[in-house]
């Protein structure tokens, strides 16, 4: 015998115009049809006369909850027709579990309202949201504030063991990324500058188009989205789980301000690690647009760092640093004020890392565009 | 910080007003108004996600109370602004139900680092002291372990240790004796009666372990999640012998001798 065939099997017996029977035989397995299916052949059975619903179960070879949801579907059914079920017929294990599922009363007010919002309902959330969000967002940089000022007069507390591990999480070990991105950031430069310049026979000018762009923006801005994908993910992801196991509570009880303690080393270590990071990413990259230049255009080393060097001036290199510490500044409390708003579950603290990197990047596109104006402004 | 008792005064350590708790507009419990006296172990009652831990939240400041005010002493603690809340938070120490150790530390910078920030002891005391109370708790040996590197129940009793580091006056233990066996839990009760008879603590314990709320327990609330307030008050043995609650009785002879 086919043993699929043998799965929740079914039928229907009237023993007399007013009761219908529910047989159940072979073997009912969650694996097996679901039961709204059968719910649709039962409610076709229920017609005008029958005012008992019983059951047999003398050819039920094994069940599991699979019998449980069908009988509980049932008599729903049941009810809202008006039909009386007889339980009797089922096994005792299977009556037992359904009286110990209907012990227990619902609880009031506890099931969620599963309302539909109508569009401009939706709206309206999203809208209210929208601003308690940006309250929380500026009472968080209002307190941070405050705790700068207090940094200032040198009367913050944190690990000093915490602000090393952080350096070296947010230093040393992001190199090898920012090493790649920013080596083919500046051999995609030089290509597409290399194509153009050949047409008027300006090769030497692909160092100028390289440096300037590298260390004018591009180093500060690539570092800046790499160390928000990374480590601003990462902090809102390690003050994330902090929050869900009530550690922050626990500071907070015990009188350590999280901003101080948490928040503010890791703005520290990357105000003083972007900088760094940038001036290596300027180098990197100048050292990719070099490579193109030396194999493709027949330039030398001497000459192109030499092209380089003029074109650059310090005015640039020093703007591009700062910008990077900037961007430091706003990785780091994007991700950690994410951290902080962050829920009490496991899938909080992905939502909150998500959440870190997108504030983060646009943050930094944000102050980029800033910062082109007002150099621009300054004539930088 | 040592004393308590011998204080003197017959203020309440801890004093509920109308006390109502929410979590957004759904209303949890309300109207609590009960008192913790001195040298009280005060347990809190009731079924699971009545509202307990949400309770105590709310008596260290964590949650905002949707209405009614908590005293601790005759400083009114609702109202008090952050630096004066902090002032009363140092005296005392609270174990969460998740035990809540710092990840990043070993259990000895967990009960060292409130000894640090709060008193002027050197780093070979403050070793001597953490050490002391993770062996008060049977953690002695574990100094250096990180809390992943240690089962739960035994992360619970760090937590506690931590809980205890300041010899604060009040403590707040949530489940205490969860993922305890029956003996460590035993010890945890002789440990708490110590703490309230050598150090004059007062202490509030959210548990179910019916053992220990007749053993140590001398004063209580019971919370009913069904009519969201407190149903009833007072010593647990009394309320054993006497209350007429159907649902206090049932919880405190764990509906034995009935069909549930
Ligand atoms: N952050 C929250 N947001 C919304 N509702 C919550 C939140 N935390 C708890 N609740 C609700 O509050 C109720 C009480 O939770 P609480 O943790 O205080 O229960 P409890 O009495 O400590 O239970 P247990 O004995 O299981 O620990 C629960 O029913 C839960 O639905
Ligand atoms: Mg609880």
């Amino acid at each position: 015998m086919d043993i699929k065939a043998a799965l929740n099997q079914f039928s229907f017996d009237h023993r007399d115009d007013s009761t219908l029977v529910v047989r159940l035989s072979g073997a009912w397995r969650l694996g097996g049809e679901p039961s709204s299916a059968f719910l649709a052949d039962c409610e076709r059975q229920l017609s005008a006369q029958i005012r008992v619903v019983a059951f047999k179960a003398s050819e039920l070879i094994s069940w599991d909850s699979s019998v449980i949801v069908f009988v509980v579907q049932l008599s729903g059914l049941c009810y809202r027709h008006g039909i009386h079920m007889d339980r009797g017929g089922l096994p005792p294990g299977v009556r037992r579990l359904l009286a110990l599922a209907e012990a227990v009363p619902e609880k009031k007010g506890a099931r969620k309202e599963a309302a539909k919002a109508t569009f401009l309902e939706h709206v309206g959330h999203t809208a209210i949201g929208a601003g308690d969000s940006l309250g929380e967002m500026l009472k968080f940089l209002g307190e941070m504030a405050v705790t700068f000022f207090r940094l200032v007069r040198l009367r913050v507390r944190f690990r000093a063991v915490d602000l090393f591990l952080l350096v070296q999480q947010c230093g040393a070990q992001a190199l090898p990324i920012v090493t790649l991105i920013s080596f083919l950031v500046g051999v995609i430069l030089a290509f597409v500058g290399a194509v153009q310049l050949k047409q008027f026979g300006a090769q030497i000018y692909v160092a100028d188009l390289v440096g300037i762009a590298i260390v004018h923006e591009m180093g500060a801005m690539m570092t800046g989205i790499i160390m928000a994908g990374r480590t601003g993910a990462a902090f809102a992801a390690q003050i994330g789980t902090m929050k869900v196991t009530q550690e922050i509570d626990a500071f907070t009880t015990m009188g350590f301000s999280p901003l101080e303690f948490l928040v503010l080393p890791r703005v520290i270590a990357l105000i003083f690690m972007m900088p760094l990071l940038c001036l290596y990413s300027d180098f990197v990259g100048v050292l990719g647009g070099a490579t193109v230049a030396v194999e493709m255009l027949d330039l030398s080393w001497t000459t192109y760092v030499r092209e380089t060097i003029h074109a650059i001036s310090l005015t640039d290199l020093f703007g591009g640093v700062f910008k990077s510490s900037v961007y430091g500044v706003l990785i780091a409390l994007s991700g950690c004020l994410r951290g902080i708003q962050c829920g009490n579950s496991s899938s909080a603290v992905g939502d909150a890392a998500t959440s870190a990197v997108v504030t983060g990047i646009v943050a930094i596109v944000g102050a980029c565009g800033v910062f082109a104006v007002v150099f621009y402004v300054l004539g930088i | 910080m040592l004393g308590g008792l011998t204080n003197g005064n017959q203020q309440p350590a801890i004093t509920v007003n109308h006390l109502t708790m929410a979590y957004g507009s759904f209303v949890l419990m309300r109207d609590l108004n009960f008192m913790i006296n001195h040298g009280d172990i005060f347990i809190i009652m009731g079924g699971s996600g009545s509202g307990k831990s949400t309770l105590l939240r709310n008596l260290i400041g964590l949650n905002e109370p949707a209405g009614g005010e908590i005293f601790y002493g005759d400083q009114n603690f609702t109202k008090a602004g952050l630096a004066k809340r902090q002032e009363v938070l140092t005296g005392v120490g609270v174990l969460f139900q998740s035990g809540a150790l710092w990840s990043s530390m070993t259990l000895m910078e967990n009960v060292g680092l409130p000894l640090e920030e709060y008193t002027d002891l050197n780093p070979d005391q403050i070793r001597e002291i953490a050490s002391l109370k993770l062996a008060l708790v049977g953690l002695k040996g574990f100094e250096d372990y990180y809390p992943s590197e240690i089962s739960g129940g035994m992360q619970k009793r760090a937590g506690l240790a931590r809980a205890m580091a300041l010899d604060p006056e009040i403590f707040f233990f949530d489940e205490p004796s969860a993922g305890l066996d029956p003996i460590s839990s035993r010890l945890l009760d002789d440990l708490i009666l110590d703490l309230r008879d050598s150090l004059g603590a007062t202490v509030v314990v959210v548990t179910h372990e019916l053992a220990s709320i007749f053993t140590i327990g001398n004063n209580s609330i019971f919370l009913d999640a069904e009519t969201r307030t407190m149903i009833a008050g007072g010593d647990p043995k009394d309320l054993l012998a006497h209350s007429k609650n159907p649902t206090v009785h049932r919880f405190l002879t764990r509906g034995e001798g009935e069909r549930l």
